[in-house]
């Protein structure tokens, strides 16, 4: 068998998951898709092991590894998706800013209660509220 | 192709039952990956990836790696997937099409894949453009093959993995698990006071306690 076609086929699935994980806005299909791109991974180094006829068969050892690795990255992934969902009330990756840089919106609460008075800008002023109460629904 | 032919290498044209097997389960493989990321119906995502996970197993029976082909059905199809659906159905995701599944950084996401998608077909081809793998003679990833390489050469990893596995065995039940004090630590002060005057109330006097909390909930 030509050796281009494993290759080919795992570099386009590689570039499927990539693409899922830079898209989708729900965590499980983010998962989803890095399972995708650890499968592409896999084919890769079980026909790079094929064609090499390694004696240590390193490919292969190394893809049962990463299938079991993945197995327990998707165990604890889905155990940090649930406390993020439990705590927070939702799985959008794009909702979950509390560490991100900008202050608009989603500052922390504490935050929110020291800042409100008077160095907020006008705009962040109209959606802090917004944002605190439903962390505050959140979290109770 | 008479070149490469007298190369002892069979050529672009003259496609082995193999490739074409390979070809057809890789064109399903990749349509299932696609429809993996791009559909708005979460648990349709879910049953796709294991049409997509499958049709790797087979390119797997077909590279001969029996074992591995096996352990792909078994772990990814068998227990991911599902552990994947279970999540969906925890995080309450709703059933049927949902608009917001995609970000709204979408064309920038597609515009990174095609790019790493052409930079590395390009890349790949040009350099395996005249290798082929002999896949001739005893399999090389039966379970006879893969139990003498994974015990004889690769034990010390195999028992690390086995740490790994119950670190993150212990490490999923720790993180799913209800912290009750910490979650009674983040309520409101309101509600804390609410029900600390709620339980002294009660304490002190039952029956009056039971009515005033009775009357409370009423109200």
């Amino acid at each position: 068998m030509h050796l281009a076609y494993p290759a080919v086929l795992a570099a386009l699935l590689f570039c499927t998951g990539l693409y899922g994980v830079l898209a989708r806005r729900n965590t499980i299909l983010v998962l989803m898709s890095v399972e995708l791109m650890l499968n592409a991974v896999n084919l890769n180094l079980v026909a790079f092991d094929v064609w090499l006829r390694d004696t240590l068969h390193s490919g292969q050892a190394l893809t049962l590894f990463t299938i079991a690795v993945a197995a327990a990255e998707i165990g604890i992934g889905l155990a940090i998706v649930l406390a993020v969902h439990r705590s927070r009330g939702t799985s959008d990756v794009d909702r979950l800013r509390d560490t991100a840089e900008t202050d608009d919106a989603e500052a922390l609460p504490d935050d929110t209660d020291d800042a409100a008075d008077g160095a907020r800008a006008t705009a962040d002023q109209a959606t802090a509220p917004a944002g605190k109460a439903q962390k505050a629904e959140a979290t109770a | 192709m008479n070149l490469a032919a007298a190369a002892g290498h069979p050529g672009f044209l003259s496609p082995t039952g193999v490739e074409i097997a390979f070809l057809l389960v890789g064109v399903a493989t990749l349509g299932a990956a696609v429809v993996t990321v791009t559909t708005k119906q979460l648990v349709h995502a879910a049953l796709w990836l294991v049409v997509a996970l499958g049709g790797l197993a087979v390119e797997y029976l077909l590279l001969t790696a029996e074992f591995i082909a096996w352990v792909q059905v078994l772990i990814y199809v068998g227990s991911i997937v599902v552990l994947l659906l279970f999540g969906l159905m925890l995080t309450r995701a709703p059933i049927g099409r949902s608009p917001d599944a995609d970000s709204g950084n979408r064309w920038v996401a597609l515009g990174v894949a095609a790019a790493s998608a052409a930079a590395l077909v390009w890349v790949v081809v040009d350099a395996f453009r005249a290798t082929w793998i002999d896949l001739d003679g005893p399999a090389q990833g039966s379970t006879d093959v893969t139990g003498a390489f994974l015990f004889r050469h690769w034990v010390l990893p195999f028992e690390a993995l086995s740490v790994l596995l119950l670190a993150a065995l212990v490490g999923a039940i720790v993180l799913s698990r209800k912290n009750t004090e910490s979650t009674q630590g983040t309520q409101g002060t309101q509600g804390t006071k609410d029900a600390a005057a709620r339980r002294t109330a009660t304490g002190d006097d039952p029956a009056t306690g039971d009515d005033d909390a009775t009357r409370e909930d009423k109200s």
